[in-house]
């Protein structure tokens, strides 16, 4: 390949301009992200708007007005909630977690953090986290997941719950249908990689009163799935109950950490006035 | 990566049933029959290539990437890779690979994505979504049935921190991939048009894709 001056130049200056935006994301975030939230630390105000109780196994959907933001809190028992969104609007815009690792160069989603839709613009903003591992890559469970267990060879339908059938049902009851299940993210998963890129479970500890707090940016339809991680590496299906919690956030200071943090993030943010 | 297996089978470029040459920042899409194998070839190297899967007969089942990772247990796409649809289904698997670091993590690029990651004067500058689209419309689709896809070609080491960056590419000129179909596909690509990232060289450059029948897939 041979490229003319003109061309070598540009790409240099697109390189130059690469590589000052990764050290921003990256290295020198203009604010730091900030430390995990601490159990309890955080009361909800008064009259919360909903309170739901989803089983081990099972799915809930809700509506989030812009505003108002969903807490998912483990109850009795470890658990991972798997979560998909769309733009109460538009379905078609949607959670992506692709764009949301790519554009906050990083896979590591915690407090201080946003989800991001498929058209750049933010959905969630991620206010409080007491666990800050979650998992943005191998998604949910599925019937093939779910061999693994010894109950999970039962004919489809009488066997164990599993994350892709949940949202196909969910999809299903908020009138849309599997086109429209996006890739999740599962929180309270602790999947990283290792060196050589194998995903590694982390056993960091998921107890009763781990809880995240995500407010909604847009007005959404949200589901909700309360079934093990597939790389979870309890050999039994233990699915604690999850409560999820709708509530109207507090109101966004004009240094809301979540829309100030990065430029990425703030950016996102104008697009949802455009 | 350790034990990244690279296997590059013996074929006669003249044996192949088809021939596509896809321009830089252009989009392409076709059917790929059972046993056929597509053959992706980055011509000037450093060229992402994104591509998605759909079974031929019934485009809701498609290619998911959190599906195939789950599966494989690490993050970047190889030689033996198994591509995974969304109702669990093997699509396709990857024989060969001469160039070794391909990414199914970070998707494709978007004109709304890219002004969020590189600012508001990238908004009008051409993206995969864009080629997607006009690719997956031709087929009766829309938006809703494109998912995050394979990133051929593009390098995106995931980190132990959960670090993710788009890194400059190691596919030298003539570098290919080959993928073996194990069910009836149609094939999207999005010769990837992004210049703001080094997923292309910082100059997105043509590629060539070639079919090859299934009677002497394994040579």
């Amino acid at each position: 390949m041979t490229v003319t001056p003109e061309t070598q130049a540009r790409m240099d200056e697109y390189r130059r301009r690469y590589e000052e935006l990764k050290a921003a994301g990256q290295g020198q975030t203009p604010r730091v992200m900030p430390a995990p939230t601490q159990a309890g630390a955080v009361l909800l105000p008064p009259g919360p708007l909903k309170r739901e109780t989803i089983p081990g196994g099972w799915y809930w959907t809700t509506r989030l007005l812009a505003g108002e933001a969903l807490r998912i809190a483990l109850m009795d028992a470890p658990a991972a909630v798997s979560l998909i969104a769309w733009n109460a609007a538009d379905t078609s815009e949607r959670i992506n977690y692709a764009d949301t690792v790519k554009i906050q160069w990083t896979a590591a989603l915690s407090k201080g953090r946003v989800v991001f839709s498929d058209m750049g613009r933010v959905m969630f903003s991620i206010i409080e986290d007491t666990s800050g591992m979650h998992d943005a890559l191998v998604g949910g469970s599925t019937p093939a997941s779910n061999r693994k267990y010894a109950q999970g060879d039962a004919a489809e339908g009488a066997g164990l719950r599993n994350t892709r059938d949940n949202f196909i049902l969910a999809a299903g009851k908020l009138g849309l249908d599997k086109r429209d299940i996006p890739p999740c993210l599962t929180f309270f998963a602790p999947v990283r990689t290792d060196e050589e890129g194998r995903f590694v479970w982390r056993d960091t500890p998921r107890a009763g009163g781990d809880f995240v707090d995500l407010r909604a940016e847009m007005d959404l339809l949200v589901a909700l799935s309360n079934c093990p991680h597939p790389m979870d590496p309890n050999p039994d299906y233990a699915a604690g109950n999850v409560e999820a919690i709708r509530y109207w956030a507090p109101e966004p200071s004009f240094d809301d950490f979540c829309r100030t943090a990065t430029r990425e993030a703030a950016r996102g943010f104008d697009n949802l006035a455009r | 990566m350790s034990n990244r297996f690279l296997a590059t089978p013996v074929r006669d470029p003249k044996s192949a049933i088809a021939v596509h040459d896809i321009p830089a920042q252009a989009p392409w899409s076709g059917l790929v029959r059972k046993g056929q194998s597509i053959r992706i070839i980055d011509l000037e190297g450093q060229q992402a290539v994104d591509t998605l899967f759909y079974r031929a007969d019934d485009f809701s089942e498609r290619y998911s990437s959190q599906d195939t990772l789950r599966v494989q247990g690490s993050a970047y796409v190889s030689t033996g890779t198994r591509l995974i649809s969304s109702e669990g289904r093997l699509m396709a698997t990857v024989t060969a690979d001469t160039s070794g670091s391909h990414d199914t993590s970070a998707g494709a690029c978007s004109c709304e994505s890219n002004t969020a990651r590189f600012g508001h004067h990238t908004k009008y500058q051409h993206a995969c979504r864009e080629n997607f689209l006009v690719a997956v419309m031709k087929h009766g689709m829309s938006k809703r049935d494109i998912v995050p896809n394979i990133n051929f070609f593009m390098n995106v080491p995931v980190e132990p921190s959960g670090n993710l960056a788009i890194v400059d590419g190691v596919s030298k000129p003539g570098d290919y991939v080959e993928i073996l179909a194990e069910m009836d596909l149609l094939c999207v690509i999005s010769n990837c048009p992004q210049i703001n990232n080094p997923c292309n060289g910082f100059n997105p450059t043509p590629i060539r894709v070639q079919i090859f029948a299934g009677a002497d897939t394994q040579g």
